[in-house]
């Protein structure tokens, strides 16, 4: 509770600092143009109440709004909650389980009706009522929401979202204090939508957005058109500043090859998908002044399952820890400027990050090499040498280089190993689901908001882990009690002092490290090749580049 | 002289002797033949190779370091310019043994690998054929001899076959079975194993191989011979065995290279697609898929076995067409001595 007040005049102080003339001067000077952004497909739903991409969360940026929004800018800003639609950060009562907001007055969605507390009313229920993919995680916690997620059509959340119409407030409810409420409130999944909005996936048709852009057309073959909301009024800079192009078109379809040339031909601007490996030494040497390498929260690693031989045995999965070279991984990857080695679970300066490494040559802080001697002492002691181990690996030419290097590691560690390719679109959660069987697989997690929960309790909670369903994130299958009971503890202290939450979330990763349930491969990089005429590029941690605040004229 | 020459007994050849002089004659289809035996000499010796050049094609060695005229060279090579971002694999060195043809995104020697692709695609393809001439030639027998009910039963079968397109049933197939693999009762096949491609290629052919067949063993079951042997007691199986299957001997010695050439390309295409041969082993599909991220900085690692196995199926077909022409009684083909 306290955190929450501390953050919340510190946004007001910032908000001041923010309102430099700056952005309105360069608006004047840059505003214009259309931008023109190529990815190999869509990003599936146009529904920001459902669509959980990467690609689709970073285009509503400019779009839609919640009541509160991650700060638009670059570096730990990025980071921070500041008031979007509504007025300021909640008012907290009741022990931390109650929130009011006061709505902005005077905003308007794109198709010209009145944003009212009956939107976000509606917009809550709607999460629930489309079986949101995060209902039943981020969301559960409201007061109803047990109702609505038993029984998802007469969804009322009565109790949990109440709204006062003639106060212009809304009520936000919880069953139990949560410290990452305004985190996932300002997740695109939690952005308020028109009351009128059918409770049904909206697919490829646009839904009416407050933001200072709203999507014009779309085809999930063809390309995205995203033009100017002509009811936009900015009522927030550091929420949802307005943008310098008219236009944003993004087109689907091409491949990375024909993007990278497209970009360097000066007929595109931007690329969502990664750079083609083949094309990194040209780029970083002819294009230097057009590549913007960025940090992610993220980890490429590879789940041991604790509930199958060998992995059942703990010095079996510490051996696989102690002999993977993180240095050919991070070549296989492009190289150090684009991936760093990691052996623990939290990424690098996340909230609850300290280094820690037991599994290399001289444990301590940081991975220096691999110890394969000990490695195959481990394999000895664990009596696991010379079973069949299967590495299930994503079908893209990464997942699979790094699966093939594995095997090899498995293979000379003492075990028979081969590698499976499964098409991109099937591997996540074919890997999640019990019944296949994996005993060790390749995979990546980014971040859905800056908090260490968002790794280790979602990847290695008990209640993560369900048996035979495709959606068992806790893919290792690890469940330990009492670092599941430190997790329930660190997120109560969350909510009271995040400090001391944060230093309980790093003993945690210790311990969830040191017990081997996944091997930390890399901390990837993200790695912007822009065209010659964007201006103003700005990279914000929380949903990568900030598209609309870069000027093409 | 005419006369006693006239007189004199001709020596005529067999059917087999002729054929083998005719197909002898034609050089397209001999020059072909020899060059398919090189390529399947050249990969039956992939072990040899490997092991003379002292390299593990299926161990990622990406800190490995050759030597070139007295200098160490990395197989990776790291870009020195600007950001130094992304690793290049080492190119062509032409010094056999040595990274002949450069190494893959693994550090991996791309010669040895196409020999040992080559091995495998040839023995998935030719197996295949195997399989599919087998079981294709006995639902041809058997539904073209006994007809009825057990012709309509098959036959339908056939249809069902023969109703999906050939790649997306051996696509559906692999996905469904390339994790797993497959276990019926007591058979059981690894999910690595390349007898899974072998009978999947094999099952998804077998109407182009049974139809024909059925055609000729149903004219055949209505010729004077097969009659004269049924109203003389002969059983069935004697009759197919003895009677039938000597008259359909040529069609199926005909499919052989064609249907090798169809099924090559057919692995090829599914170990592009990561569901045929499984990594770490290679085959000329995967080299081609391992080669697509390197095409850029590096294309001969997937031109090469692209290059491979459009000769080797260029060799089977002209081949195919060669023995066909061969054992066409009918055939132009006029040998000087007959």
């Amino acid at each position: 509770m306290k955190k929450l007040l501390l953050a919340a005049s510190a946004a007001a102080l910032l908000a001041g600092s923010w309102l430099a003339p700056a952005h309105a001067e360069y608006l004047k000077e840059h505003r214009g143009g259309t931008i023109r952004l190529l990815a190999r497909s869509a990003a599936g739903t146009l529904d920001p109440h459902i669509n959980y991409t990467d690609q689709g969360w970073q285009m509503y940026q400019p779009i839609y709004d919640g009541l509160v929004a991650f700060r638009k800018a670059e570096g730990v800003d990025g980071f921070s909650i500041v008031p979007d639609l509504a007025e300021a950060l909640p008012t907290v009562s009741n022990d931390g389980k109650t929130f009011t907001f006061k709505l902005r007055k005077g905003i308007k969605f794109s198709n010209g009706q009145d944003l009212g507390v009956k939107d976000v009313v509606a917009s809550f229920q709607r999460i629930f009522k489309i079986s949101g993919p995060t209902s039943g995680t981020f969301y559960a916690g409201i007061v109803g929401a047990d109702k609505c997620l038993a029984d998802t059509k007469s969804c009322t959340l009565e109790g949990g979202v109440v709204a006062d119409e003639a106060a212009g407030t809304i009520t936000l409810n919880l069953t139990k204090p949560d410290a990452e409420i305004l985190y996932k409130l300002a997740l695109p999944h939690a952005v308020i939508l028109p009351a009128d909005t059918p409770p049904e996936d909206m697919g490829s048709k646009p839904i009416p957005s407050t933001g200072p852009y709203m999507i014009s057309a779309f085809d999930p073959n063809k390309g995205m058109t995203v033009s100017r909301n002509p009811n936009f009024k900015q009522w927030s800079e550091e929420a949802q500043p307005d943008g310098y192009p008219d236009v944003v078109q993004y087109d689907f379809g091409l491949s990375e090859e024909a993007a990278v040339t497209a970009i360097q031909n000066g007929e595109a601007d931007w690329m969502f998908d990664a750079l083609p490996s083949d094309r990194l030494g040209e780029l970083g040497s002819k294009s230097m002044d057009q590549l913007h390498i960025s940090p992610l929260s993220a980890w490429w690693y590879a789940p041991l399952n604790t509930r199958m031989a060998p992995f059942d045995n703990e010095k079996a999965r510490q051996a696989v820890a102690y002999a993977v070279d993180r240095n050919t991984l991070v070549k296989l990857f492009g190289g150090k400027v684009l991936a760093s080695p990691v052996c623990q679970v939290l990424p690098p300066d996340f909230p609850g990050h300290e280094d820690y490494c037991p599994f290399t040559k001289n444990p301590g802080a940081k991975w220096s090499a691999p110890d394969v001697g000990k490695a195959k002492q481990l394999v000895e002691e664990s009596g696991t040498k010379g079973q069949k181990v299967t590495i299930i690996v994503e079908d893209t030419a990464i997942s699979r280089s790094i699966g093939v290097y594995l095997q090899s590691v498995l293979t000379n560690i003492g075990y028979v190993a081969d590698v499976k390719p499964i098409s991109s679109n099937l591997q996540f959660t074919y890997i999640q689901n019990t019944n296949n069987k994996v005993q060790m697989s390749v995979t990546q997690w980014y971040k859905d908001y800056p908090a260490a929960s968002d790794f280790l309790n979602i990847l290695f909670s008990c209640a993560s882990y369900r048996e035979g369903s495709d959606a068992s994130i806790n893919i290792s299958g690890f469940c330990d009690k009492d670092i599941d009971a430190q997790m329930q503890k660190a997120l109560d202290l969350g909510v009271t002092d995040q400090k001391a939450a944060d230093k309980l979330w790093a003993a945690i990763d210790k311990q969830v490290t040191d017990k081997a349930p996944a091997v930390g491969l890399f901390t990837p990089k993200r790695l912007d090749f822009v065209s010659k005429r964007i201006g103003n590029f700005k990279f914000n941690p929380q949903f990568n580049w900030i598209i609309t605040q870069s000027w093409v004229q | 002289m005419s006369s006693q020459v006239a007189a004199m007994p001709r020596k005529t050849r067999g059917p087999w002797a002729v054929a083998f002089a005719k197909l002898a004659t034609d050089r397209a289809a001999m020059a072909s033949l020899a060059v398919f035996l090189i390529i399947v000499l050249a990969c039956f010796s992939a072990p040899l190779y490997a092991k003379w050049a002292g390299t593990d094609p299926f161990a990622s060695t990406l800190d490995a370091v050759i030597q070139i005229d007295g200098a160490d060279v990395p197989v990776m090579e790291q870009s020195t310019e600007g950001l130094g971002l992304g690793y290049t694999p080492i190119g062509p060195t032409w010094r056999l043994g040595n990274y002949f043809l450069g190494a893959d995104s693994q550090g991996r020697d791309v010669m040895a690998r196409l020999l040992y692709g080559g091995l495998n695609s040839l023995l998935i393809s030719g197996a295949a054929t195997i399989f599919t001439l087998i079981v294709g030639t006995m639902a041809g027998l058997i539904a073209g001899y006994f007809g009825g009910i057990t012709d309509t039963v098959l036959s339908r079968l056939l249809d069902v076959l023969w109703a999906f397109p050939i790649y997306l049933l051996a696509i559906s197939l692999s996905i469904v079975t390339i994790a797993q693999g497959i276990a019926i009762g007591p058979i059981e096949i690894q999910s690595g194993s390349l007898w899974l491609p072998i009978i999947i290629i094999g099952i998804v052919y077998i109407p182009y191989v049974a139809r024909p067949i059925r055609g000729q063993v149903l004219a055949l079951r209505h010729s004077e011979f097969v009659f004269a042997a049924i109203n003389l007691g002969v059983p069935g199986w004697r009759i197919l065995w003895r009677d039938i299957l000597p008259n359909i001997t040529t069609t199926l010695i005909v499919f052989v290279p064609l249907m090798m050439a169809l099924n090559m390309l057919t692995e090829s295409a599914l170990s592009f697609l990561s569901i045929g041969v499984q990594p770490p082993a290679a085959s000329w599909g995967t080299i081609i898929q391992d080669g697509q991220a390197l095409l850029y900085t590096r294309p001969l690692v997937a031109l090469v076995p692209g290059l491979a196995i459009a000769i080797s199926v260029m060799a089977l077909n002209v081949f195919g067409d060669g023995l066909r022409d061969a054992l066409d009684p009918r055939s132009k083909v006029r040998l000087g001595r007959d």
